[in-house]
């Protein structure tokens, strides 16, 4: 692999355990405990695993909403952890965040144009207005969506177009990473498959690298390059996408593979 | 006659200035020792024709205008309210999606079991207690005994489902609805609550109901599938006839929107556009704004349910004509 833009060594995240007795040994959640991965440059790799497994933890750490117990994590060459909120600031544009529920992620308040012209912004990437929403409506296209929708707010969006927003919030920035947390579980799976490919076009357009973490092994199998399955904290099998279903080593995965749902496949898609 | 037999079921919701229909001319049936799965995208109907079944509508917003509901050959609407809740929790019953919220935070689940039984069965207490731990024990409660004691938020997403599902079979119903059992779950517990409750119909010979937006789930637990487009429903088959042969270009839709899991493509052959919005008025199918063989007498007049085959009913102008 060339030099990675995200390297993830040890890396643990311990919570406190509020049922612990107040005189007794506190005994900590090991929500991550010991997970070592690296991402190349426009590589996407996929955390996959079910709920509790420790995924989103991780991703909430990389975008540093989150302390590290211990580890290491070293984005392009920074020591991120390390670093205090003011020396992060420049590394944030690079690291932008896609989330699960669109009806939370969006500021009800802002227009569609102010959603995203604010990124543009704060990291000083427009120097007008005029090339501000220039720039707005260039992103908007390639969501697919019109200029017709800048003075309009997130209430007046379904759920997938909603999630368009976020993409294009997250992309506008030009990025290095993105973190996609459950990006299309809200959606239904026509929207699904038309956000899906969407994310796809655009990460391979911008040569994005992306962390993507989802429950849905479908879903992980069609957008990743390298899938990483998470069990109790920990990565217990990491591989090329094609060699983890074809030839999946650990117990865990097999068990993961074996109890989804098949539509038969008589049907041929 | 069928067990629930669903006759012509129109439902409709208050909107601003007028009622809007959301379920029309939906018309289905089961029996015992079958399972008949419902499946569609969010707000095409689904939910609402189960909570019409059961009863469950709030009729201030939410109206059955027209349809017959025959359960064991009564119909459901021509009954009193006195009559329907005799029924509801006894004869049939119902598994919701969300199993955190459908119990009580601050009664032990014991309690709510017996709760459920209470309504119908007149027993003595130690009674109520010994049928309560026989479901707990039935539904597969590891150390069910303590857990009787339990409350619903020391339990984890899995056994709550369980309990949802004993308090469900408290009265051994006939008719079982549930409405996404496992949309919430994980997918190495929701095959263990799917199979609990196909070895429950086994055993007791229930008809169930499953409700779900998820494919892999209907193709691997039910004998009947029924899909719904607005309120429609626009294929029904037998599972195994449904995948042989996709007849509406929606379901063929909704089955390439999917990634596959045993195969890899670079794009998902999605459905353009969104279901659209209850105000919307359409005519002709529903689904023809979407369509890709769409034709002008699409937009015009509504296609009638075809039947093809033995038990394979559509609604498409252009049923088995089209290579899907």
């Amino acid at each position: 692999m060339s030099e990675p833009l995200l390297d993830v060594q040890g890396l643990k995240v311990y919570f406190s355990n509020p049922a612990t007795r107040l005189f007794s040994a506190h005994d900590a959640i090991k929500a991550v405990d010991g997970v070592s991965f690296q991402i190349a440059p426009g590589e996407v790799l996929s955390l996959v695993g079910e709920s509790g497994c420790g995924k989103t933890t991780v991703g909430r750490v990389l975008t540093r909403l989150e302390k590290a117990t211990a580890g290491r994590v070293s984005f392009s060459g920074h020591d991120m952890l390390d670093m205090s909120q003011h020396e992060f600031r420049p590394l944030r544009r690079h690291i932008q965040m896609i989330f699960q529920d669109p009806f939370a992620s969006l500021n009800p308040r802002l227009t569609i144009e102010q959603t995203l012209q604010e990124p543009l912004m704060i990291h000083k990437l427009a120097h007008n207005r005029a090339e501000a929403r220039r720039l707005v409506v260039d992103m908007l296209e390639k969501v697919g969506m019109g200029a017709d929708v800048l003075g309009r707010f997130p209430h007046e969006f379904s759920g997938g177009q909603r999630q368009r927003i976020g993409i294009a919030r997250a992309m506008i920035v030009k990025p290095q990473l993105i973190i996609a947390d459950e990006p299309v579980s809200a959606l239904d799976v026509s929207i699904q498959a038309q956000v899906l490919n969407l994310l796809k076009r655009l990460q391979a357009e911008s040569g994005v690298a992306m962390l993507f973490i989802s429950h849905d092994l479908a879903v992980v199998r069609h957008i990743s390059n390298r899938i990483a399955v998470m069990h109790e904290g920990r990565i217990v099998e990491l591989a090329q996408k094609t060699r983890l279903f074809e030839q999946p080593e650990h117990d865990y995965t097999q068990r993961l593979l074996k109890a989804i749902p098949r539509i038969p496949t008589s049907l041929g898609a | 006659m069928a067990l629930l037999e669903v006759e012509n079921l129109e439902i409709a919701v208050a909107g601003q200035s007028e009622w809007l229909p959301v379920v029309e001319d939906c018309s289905f049936s089961v029996d015992n020792n079958q399972t008949l799965g419902i499946v569609g995208e969010s707000g095409c109907g689904k939910s609402l024709t189960a909570m019409a079944i059961m009863g469950l509508l709030e009729q201030s917003q939410v109206n059955i205008t027209n349809g017959k509901i025959w359960l064991d050959g009564e119909n459901l609407l021509d009954m009193s309210a006195g009559d329907r809740r005799r029924i509801m929790g006894d004869t049939m019953s119902m598994i919701f999606q969300e199993p955190m919220t459908s119990l009580n935070p601050v009664y032990r689940i014991g309690d709510q079991i017996v709760e459920a039984l209470r309504q119908h069965r007149k027993m003595t207490s130690a009674e109520y207690r010994t049928r309560a731990l026989q479901l707990l024990e039935m539904v597969n409660i590891p150390d069910f005994q303590q857990r009787i004691n339990s409350y619903p938020h020391q339990l984890s997403g899995g056994q709550r489902q369980r309990v949802m599902i004993a308090m469900a079979l408290s009265c051994d119903p006939k008719l079982l609805i549930a409405d996404e059992p496992t949309t919430a779950l994980d997918v190495t517990v929701q095959n263990e609550v799917l199979e609990l409750m196909l070895d429950l119909q086994r055993r007791t010979g229930t008809a169930i109901i499953l409700i779900s937006h998820d494919m892999g789930v209907i193709a691997q637990t039910c004998d009947e599938v029924a899909v719904m487009y607005r309120g429609r429903i626009i294929e029904s088959s037998t599972t195994a006839g449904l995948f042989a042969n996709v007849l509406h270009p929606y379901t063929r839709g909704l089955l390439n929107s999917i990634p596959a899991i045993d195969s890899e493509t670079e794009w998902l052959d999605a459905i353009p556009g969104r279901v659209p919005m209850l105000e919307e008025k359409l005519s002709g199918c529903a689904f023809h704004p979407r369509c890709s063989y769409s034709q002008p007498k699409c937009a015009d007049t509504l296609p009638a349910a075809l039947s093809i085959g033995e038990s394979h009913l559509v609604r498409c102008h252009f049923a088995g004509e089209l290579e899907l």
